[in-house]
């Protein structure tokens, strides 16, 4: 009987890369970036996608190929899911305490900064009539 | 509303045209207002970078801080909602 290929693992793995990949793609997004449910779906997919390639190339081997390629794609895929999750979870969090940042009641520490045409602004004058809203974000863009 | 990061000017003008911004974003090369702001994130930029970890503040016209925010991923940023209701809520109140 002439072996098929073993689609479920290729297309698993695919499913893990693209899972990964697409965190730039999903994270402009509030409803998928807060928490990357999207993305957990894609490799959640793939998982179990390489998960079923595995068990057919071993336990219906006389139909599916996949010995070898296999193991080694679903331990790729699940190193890639480990990562991810690890980023996720644990390095996304790693914050400074920043418990010397200016609490509410407390006065905004006085700036002056130049703006994207290099104008000098001051803090003093942005908040001059209603206030002000100050935005900080992590920049290289 | 401004906001504030380490990019040097000519990036956030270049960033400003392509995303047609309305408002002024102001350059903190050094990171002395985000040191003074205790918003530093040390190493947290690529390459080892210092850069400011995410946080929004609302300054009423005296100076004061009436509203601020510290995420605490760096994936969650404050929703425009929430800048705006805060925004709204000190704007009645100092007109009572």
């Amino acid at each position: 009987m002439k072996r098929s290929w073993n689609w479920s693992i290729w297309v698993g793995f695919l499913f893990v890369l693209a899972g990964f990949l697409s965190y730039t793609f999903f994270v402009q997004f509030p409803v998928t970036r807060d928490f990357p449910w999207a993305n957990f779906l894609l490799l959640g997919i793939g998982g179990i996608l390489l998960a079923i390639g595995v068990e057919r190339a071993f336990a219906k081997a006389e139909a599916y190929r996949g010995k070898i390629f296999g193991p080694i794609l679903a331990l790729l895929g699940l190193f890639v899911i480990a990562f991810f999750s690890y980023i996720v979870f644990y390095e996304l969090k790693q914050l400074p305490p920043s418990t010397g940042a200016p609490r509410i009641g407390q006065k905004a520490p006085e700036f002056t900064l130049p703006d994207q045409n290099g104008k000098p602004i001051a803090l003093a004058d942005l908040i001059s009539s209603h206030g002000a809203v100050l935005i900080f974000y992590r920049g290289f863009w | 509303m401004v906001a504030i990061s380490v990019d040097p000017p000519e990036i956030n003008k270049r960033q400003s045209q392509k995303l047609g911004f309305g408002y002024a974003l102001l350059s903190d090369v050094k990171a002395g207002v985000i040191r003074r702001y205790d918003l530093l994130h040390p190493g947290g930029g690529p390459k080892g970078a210092n850069i400011a970890r995410p946080a929004e503040f609302l300054i009423d016209s005296t100076g004061t801080v009436r509203w601020m925010n510290l995420t605490e991923n760096i994936g969650v940023r404050a929703r425009p909602e929430e800048v705006l209701n805060a925004f709204d809520k000190t704007n009645h109140a100092s007109r009572d």
